[in-house]
Formats: C-alpha cells, sequence, structure tokens
C-alpha cells in the first residue's frame, strides 16, 4: 500500500482522504443507527436481516477507516478514526442525519441511500488499487442490500392503508436530503484525473435518480427531487439525532479509551 | 541415544497448506479455512512464513480469531508467521472447494447455488424456499423445506 500510497500527489491524497472519510462515516452511520432495530423490529426474519446488514457495513466502515489510517498515517487507527472524534467533524451525508425513526423510516432511508451507495461504488476507478480491490469485493455484498431494500419498497408501497402512507410521507421527509450522499466530494477534478473516480458525481447522480423514478414511478409514488448540494452543505452540521446517536456509539469508547477487545 | 533423533524438517508451501487444511472455520469446524477458498497465497521465506487470506465477507468478525488460530498453528514449523488478510481479489463462494461443499452439506448447510437451485441439505429435495437472504452470519441465507420441513441455512452466493 505504501507504493501505491507514494504514486498520489498531495492534491490528490487530500481529496481521496476527504472521500474515504465520507465513505466510511456513511457506512458506520448507517450501520450502527440500523443496529438499534436488533431485537425490536417487525419480524424475527427482519430482525436477523437489519442486524446482518447492519453488521456488513460497520465491516466496510472499519476497512475504509482502515484504508485513510494508512493514507493519513497521523498515529490514529480505525477505531481512533471511528470514535474519537467530536459530532462535527463527522462526514455521513446529510441523509443519514435523521434518525432510524419508524419502519417505515428506516425503509426509505435504507432504499434511498442503497440506491445511492450502489451509484457511489459504481464510480470508483481502479485508480489507486486498494480502494478499487476494496469496492469490487464491497459491491458484491451490497447487492444483497439493494434487493432486500427494494423487496421492501414494493411491500409497503402496495400493501396500501397506513404502511403505504407512513413509507411515502417517509419518503418525502427524506428526498431532499437523499442527494446529499451523492455530492460531488471536494478535489473531484483531481479524484478523476488519477481514475480513482471513474466519473463524476453528477452522472452517478442523474442515473442514481432515474433508477429511483423508474422503481417509484409503477408504484404510484412521485418525488420532487432537488440536485445534490455543494459539499460544504452535503455533509456537516450534525443534527440532534445524529448527537444523540454519536453519545451511544462513543459511549463505551469514553468510558475506558485504552481497552482492547 | 542419539540415532532416533529426526532433523528438523525444512517447511515448504505444501507443509503448510497441511497444517492450514486442519484450520477449521470458527462457526462450521468441519470445514477448512482451504476449503472455504480463503488461502490466497503462501509463501515461505529463510526467516518466515507469509500467508494471505481473503476474507469471505469484508466485515467477518471471525477474521482476528482465523489468523491467531493460523499463527499458532504454524509455531511447530519454527519459524515465524506474518498472516494478513486481503482484498487482492474478491472472495467468491465460487472458491469453495469439492470438499468443502460436501463437508458443508455433511453439516446441514446447503452449499452455495443460486437460490433455484439450492437443495435441502437433510433429504436433497429441490422443493426449497429463501425465507430471507439474511440469515444468522453474514455469509448464510435462511430456507426452508417443503418435503422434509425443514428450516435450514445456505451459504449465500457471492
Amino acid at each position: 500500500m505504501t507504493a501505491s500510497l507514494a504514486a498520489l500527489d498531495a492534491r490528490t491524497r487530500t481529496a481521496l482522504a476527504g472521500l474515504l472519510l465520507s465513505m466510511a462515516d456513511d457506512e458506520f452511520v448507517i450501520g450502527f443507527s440500523d443496529s438499534e432495530w436488533t431485537g425490536i423490529a417487525p419480524i424475527l426474519e427482519e430482525d436477523v436481516a437489519m442486524s446482518s446488514i447492519a453488521q456488513d457495513e460497520l465491516g466496510h466502515a472499519r476497512a475504509f477507516y482502515e484504508l485513510l489510517a494508512a493514507l493519513l498515517d497521523d498515529g490514529r487507527d480505525a477505531d481512533a478514526l471511528a470514535y474519537d472524534r467530536e459530532p462535527e467533524a463527522y462526514r455521513h451525508a446529510r441523509l443519514l442525519d435523521h434518525g432510524r425513526g419508524d419502519w417505515a423510516m428506516t425503509i426509505a432511508r435504507r432504499f434511498l441511500y442503497d440506491t445511492a451507495d450502489a451509484a457511489r461504488l459504481a464510480s470508483i476507478g481502479d485508480g489507486w488499487p486498494p480502494l478499487a480491490e476494496l469496492v469490487a469485493k464491497i459491491r458484491r455484498e451490497e447487492r444483497y442490500h439493494v434487493m432486500h431494500a427494494l423487496a421492501w419498497a414494493h411491500r409497503l408501497a402496495r400493501a396500501g392503508g397506513e404502511a403505504r402512507e407512513r413509507f411515502v410521507a417517509a419518503l418525502e421527509a427524506l428526498v431532499p436530503d437523499a442527494p446529499s450522499v451523492l455530492a460531488a466530494p471536494e478535489g473531484e477534478a483531481a479524484l478523476i484525473e488519477a481514475g480513482i473516480l471513474s466519473r463524476s458525481m453528477a452522472e452517478a447522480f442523474a442515473g442514481w435518480w432515474t433508477e429511483v423514478a423508474g422503481t417509484l414511478g409503477p408504484l404510484g409514488i412521485s418525488l420532487a427531487l432537488e440536485p445534490p448540494p455543494d459539499p460544504a452543505r452535503a455533509r456537516a452540521v450534525p443534527s440532534d439525532d445524529f448527537r444523540w446517536l454519536w453519545g451511544e456509539f462513543t459511549s463505551v469508547r469514553r468510558s475506558d479509551p485504552r481497552a482492547t477487545w | 541415544m542419539s540415532a532416533a533423533r529426526t532433523p528438523p524438517r525444512v517447511p515448504d508451501e505444501d507443509a503448510v497448506r497441511d497444517i492450514l487444511r486442519g484450520v477449521p472455520d470458527p462457526e462450521i469446524p468441519t470445514v477448512s479455512i482451504v476449503d472455504l477458498g480463503m488461502v490466497e497465497r503462501i509463501e515461505v521465506g529463510p526467516d518466515r512464513i507469509e500467508v494471505e487470506l481473503l476474507p469471505t465477507f469484508v466485515g467477518c468478525p471471525a477474521q482476528d480469531l482465523i489468523r491467531s488460530t493460523v499463527i499458532d498453528a504454524l509455531t511447530p514449523l519454527g519459524r515465524p508467521a506474518v498472516v494478513g488478510f486481503s482484498f487482492r481479489r474478491p472472495w467468491t463462494s465460487d472458491r469453495i472447494t469439492e470438499l468443502g461443499r460436501e463437508r458443508l452439506t455433511a453439516s446441514g448447510f446447503a452449499p452455495p447455488a443460486e437460490p433455484a437451485a439450492v437443495r435441502c441439505p437433510y433429504c436433497q429435495s429441490g422443493r426449497v424456499a429463501m425465507d430471507s437472504a439474511f440469515g444468522s452470519t453474514q455469509c448464510r441465507s435462511l430456507f426452508y423445506c417443503r418435503d422434509c420441513r425443514q428450516p435450514f441455512e445456505a451459504f449465500k452466493r457471492v
């Protein structure tokens, strides 16, 4: 990894660090947030499914944080990157700043996130092999998450009644923030030039929205879409929901920062 | 007194692989990490042994345990083992060996296949249904056999 890092210029390294941090924080926050369903999901199979998906996401987050730790080389390991920051320093997308809410909210968020994340993963080029190799593996796992989200989107939308009403209301509440996942990272041009990104996020965004509209249209749901916000607005200013979640996921670490397990 | 002493064997790749055939998957002890196709590279150097493993799932929590088990298992070879996980190529369920597939079935797990081709590991019936793509670990899905009415788990096809 050292050799492949040396090949990157300073500008590209800074941009890559930003990209890795946002991907890691996204997976970490949604993984931790959805793990709250363990034990209380609507049915047993979903308890298992949501816990397994959350475990996948936390594993992906750890792998991204490990790459970031190697890139930054400032003495912090994956755990330090995940747990030892103040809430303001997290760079997860605004979509994930919402609490998990009820089951409809969780499914709406997973549907919007999983499809957008798939578009982002499909935009990673082979410019930096450690990231390209990891993403190739992660995409095989995320395929199951997208199938799960789509199956539930159909189920809730077709159920009618309260299930559909809650699902549509959740989509409407979340969709203004959904494009944040695909906001252009800072230094995008350098990442494209280095082949770390194979296409712009604007291109990924257009493809993603066509897919979302293509799924929801036949279900009789149409949503108004806003373009992705600029990076500064897409990933900043933690909500009260996130501050609460941060208190939860850092509590064990803060109780004894030197503990290992 | 001196005649019975055999000289220490010079370890080679095959000796390492033989030992790894005895390192079990922590959750399915009848299947080894070789059966699962996790061993990507073995290099025996003059002063150390390098083993590169591919994780079945990125977030598989058994990685640290497998790493330490491999290091312990290689101790008798007399040189330090460096064991790492990499994503140099993605582990896929096609890497599970034929023996590995047989051993999975014998332990009550259906080996990976397209959902329509999954067979019940107990009665071999093809009349099975997937209850959920997600099972008790990241690498398994939940199925139900309509013939012997037994729920079972199948390895995910990835």
